[in-house]
């Protein structure tokens, strides 16, 4: 059975959760990698500046007075330190309140007045490069007063820049790996995510058309409110179609027993009238009495076989035995009109796996079929036998035989086009296509070259005897 | 034979009594198992019809105790219910065969005779009439030393001939009892047997008259 076409406002769920998945990895990566930029710079920026820092620190304790002079020793191997981490340059300068000592007279000067020993930092840009700076005061007494000397140093960070550079690369590419991962990744989620789903649609969809038994397929608990949905859904139907069956038992009932009164009533009239055509009237209306009381008959036979399929319980039946009873009841009714039954195979026990109750039925209306359509004196033959895993049950008739283009006569309600005066529902074959749907077997209707049909019903062997 | 029928329905006991008397059948009825149950403790019977549901009981637990009890008298069930698992039930507590009504007389008749066959053993179903005998179970005629074998409705038309030898019956008549009301019949359709059962009758003794315009009898040559 092809699923029904989704709603028209489908969407798929699986796409929305990949792409879902690929945009939020996607911000991770972008916000990891500015986070790796941003903690890279800080901690490069820290080293150095503690470099930096204990250079002017050093420069600071470099600085002497002698006499009335300052004196200033450079300290060369820390300046070589500060140029290490790559080509810096670096730029100094020493000032009092009056003015510049000595060192570059326009390099930019702190905002804040920096303390004795921990330096303030600061960046500017001098001479076209971007400085970082670092300023320190140191007390020099310088005969009898004390002079505040501010040292700045600062030195360019082509270095830094470009170890930053290589690190943002290097957490780019980690981020761009990381998002190539995703995408299976993401497939394989959205996947895991909907294949429960997909199980149950698969559970459901495989189910017959009268299999309405709950769904209790295994699902995670985010289905539960579904389920629960489709199973309340379920029995709601199914309460429907008991209640219709049971409306059907019943009425079919009640319209019985008046029937069988009328039907009598009119064979009394019949034996007691000798005109012609009164009595060709009352044969017309037991006639008609009869009619309806086989179609009620088949309406239950109907409504029994899809209210068990519904509860569908296999157990082994022995079709042979079965078969044989149902041959000798139908065999009296045979025998008014000469018609001779024969059986061939039913000696030996043919274990089925089904519900003997609908097989029953199913037998009972094959071969009243076969009588029905039988001509007087004519030979119905039914053959029990084996055919791979299947039971074989043959039904053989002489009868009028199908008519071309009426080849499937097992929907409800559909009688061949060539009955003629034969009573019936055509309601006996869909019937028995519904016992062996039910059974996962199969029924075939077929004329036979010479005359008649041949009605085959396939069961399937119960896997002792297989 | 001796039949005994349960069935509470005034009309439909008497209707099915007087058919069965047709064939010759002595039919005692009961509309309660109470009565049934009187009527077999006095009497020996060949077949009882039953229907399931009556006014101080269910015919089938009727059935189920009758069975303990090991009579074995084969029974028919008539039940006014079609459903499956009623007739299977029947079957299982014993019962010979079943038919649901409204039911066809005829088709009575045939399960009431395909039943007696079955249990045929003990009865005695021979009857002796001018130069031959019939045996209606055995669906055969014997004439001297030769057995003759009957179809159906050639046995069911001597069967009515010989439930009053010498009387006419009327084509319709025999009709009627010979066919299923559910067949389109004419009423030429019984010459085909007469004249069967006329050849089955040769040298026998007896002869199947016709009447013209009347009907037919049998009578002795």
């Amino acid at each position: 059975m092809k699923p029904a076409a989704a709603s028209p406002a489908g969407f798929s769920l699986r796409r929305r959760l990949v792409w879902q998945f690929a945009a939020l990895s996607l911000l991770l990566v972008v916000a990891l990698f500015f986070a790796v930029r941003f903690a890279a710079e800080r901690a490069s920026r820290a080293s150095q500046d503690a470099v930096l820092g204990a250079a002017v620190i050093s420069v600071g304790d470099g600085i002497r007075a002698v006499e009335e002079e300052l004196e200033l020793d450079l300290p060369y191997a820390t300046f070589s330190m500060l140029g290490a981490m790559g080509n810096e340059r670096i730029f100094y300068s020493l000032s009092t309140g009056d003015g510049l000592v000595t060192g570059y007279d326009d390099l930019p000067q702190p905002q804040v007045t920096p303390g004795d020993l921990s330096p303030v930092f600061y960046g500017a840009d001098y001479r076209g490069s971007r400085l970082r700076l670092a300023a320190l005061t140191r007390r020099v007494l310088l005969g009898q007063r004390i002079e505040e000397i501010t040292v700045v140093l600062g030195q360019t960070r082509y270095g830094q820049a470009a170890i930053a550079r290589d690190t943002a690369r290097s957490a780019a590419w980690i981020g761009l790996g990381f998002l190539a991962l995703t995408v299976p990744v993401a497939l394989w989620a959205a996947r895991a995510v909907i294949r429960p789903v997909d199980r149950l649609a698969e559970a459901v969809t495989r189910r017959g058309p009268q299999d309405l038994r709950p769904v209790l397929h295994p699902a995670p608990r985010e289905l539960v409110p579904l389920m629960g949905a489709l199973n309340g859904f379920i029995a709601r139907l199914r309460g429907a179609l008991q209640l219709a069956e049971t409306f059907i038992f019943e009425a079919a009932h009640r319209i019985r027993t008046p029937l069988s009164l009328v039907r009598t009533e009119a064979e009394m009239a019949l034996a007691e009238t000798t005109d012609e055509a009164l009595r060709q009237r009352l044969r017309r209306m037991v006639r008609a009495i009869g009619e309806s009381s086989r179609s009620a008959n088949q309406i239950l036979d109907h409504a029994m076989v899809l209210y068990r399929s519904d509860q569908f319980m296999a157990e082994p039946v022995d079709v042979a035995a079965l078969a044989g009873s149902v041959l000798r009841s139908v065999r009296a009714v045979a025998e008014m009109r000469d018609i001779e039954m024969r059986a061939e195979g039913l000696d030996q026990p043919c274990p089925v796996l089904g519900d003997a109750r609908m097989i029953e039925v199913a037998l009972r209306n094959i071969l009243d079929n076969a009588v029905k359509f039988s001509p007087d004196e004519g030979n119905v033959l039914l053959r029990l036998s084996r055919d791979g895993g299947m039971a074989r049950i043959e039904v053989t008739d002489q009868g009028r035989g199908l008519v071309a283009g009426d080849a499937d006569l097992t929907g409800r309600f559909r009688r061949g086009s060539n009955v003629g005066d034969v009573v019936g529902s055509g309601l006996g074959l869909t019937i028995v296509t519904e016992v062996a749907a039910a059974h996962g077997g199969r029924f075939t209707l077929s004329p036979r070259p010479e005359k008649g049909t041949c009605a085959t019903l396939f069961l399937p062997l119960s896997s002792a005897s297989a | 034979m001796r039949f005994l029928l349960v069935e509470d329905s005034d009309d439909l006991a008497a209707a099915v009594a007087s058919r069965l008397a047709m064939d010759g059948h002595g039919v005692d009825r009961a509309a309660t198992l109470a009565e049934a149950k009187e009527y077999l403790e006095s009497a020996p019977y060949d077949l009882i019809l039953l229907d399931i549901s009556l006014p101080d009981g269910d015919g089938r637990e009727f059935l189920a105790r009758e069975r303990g009890a090991r009579r074995e008298t084969p029974v028919i069930m008539m039940t006014a219910s079609a459903s499956v698992n009623d007739r299977v039930n029947t079957l299982d507590q014993g019962a010979d065969d079943y038919i649901t009504k409204p039911f066809d007389f005829a088709e009575l008749q045939a399960r009431c005779r395909a039943v007696l066959r079955r249990h045929a053993g003990a009865a005695d179903s021979r009857l002796q009439y001018a130069g031959f005998t019939f045996d209606a179970l055995a669906a055969t005629l014997t004439v001297g030393d030769e057995v003759r074998e009957l179809r159906a409705r050639e046995l069911r038309l001597l069967e009515i001939l010989l439930s009053r030898p010498g009387q006419i019956f009327s084509k319709p008549h025999l009709i009627d009892r010979l066919f299923s009301f559910d067949e389109e019949v004419s009423d030429n359709a019984i010459e085909v047997y007469v004249g069967r059962l006329r050849r089955k009758l040769d040298g026998s003794g007896a002869r199947l008259e016709t009447m013209r315009g009347v009907g037919y009898r049998l009578i002795p040559e």
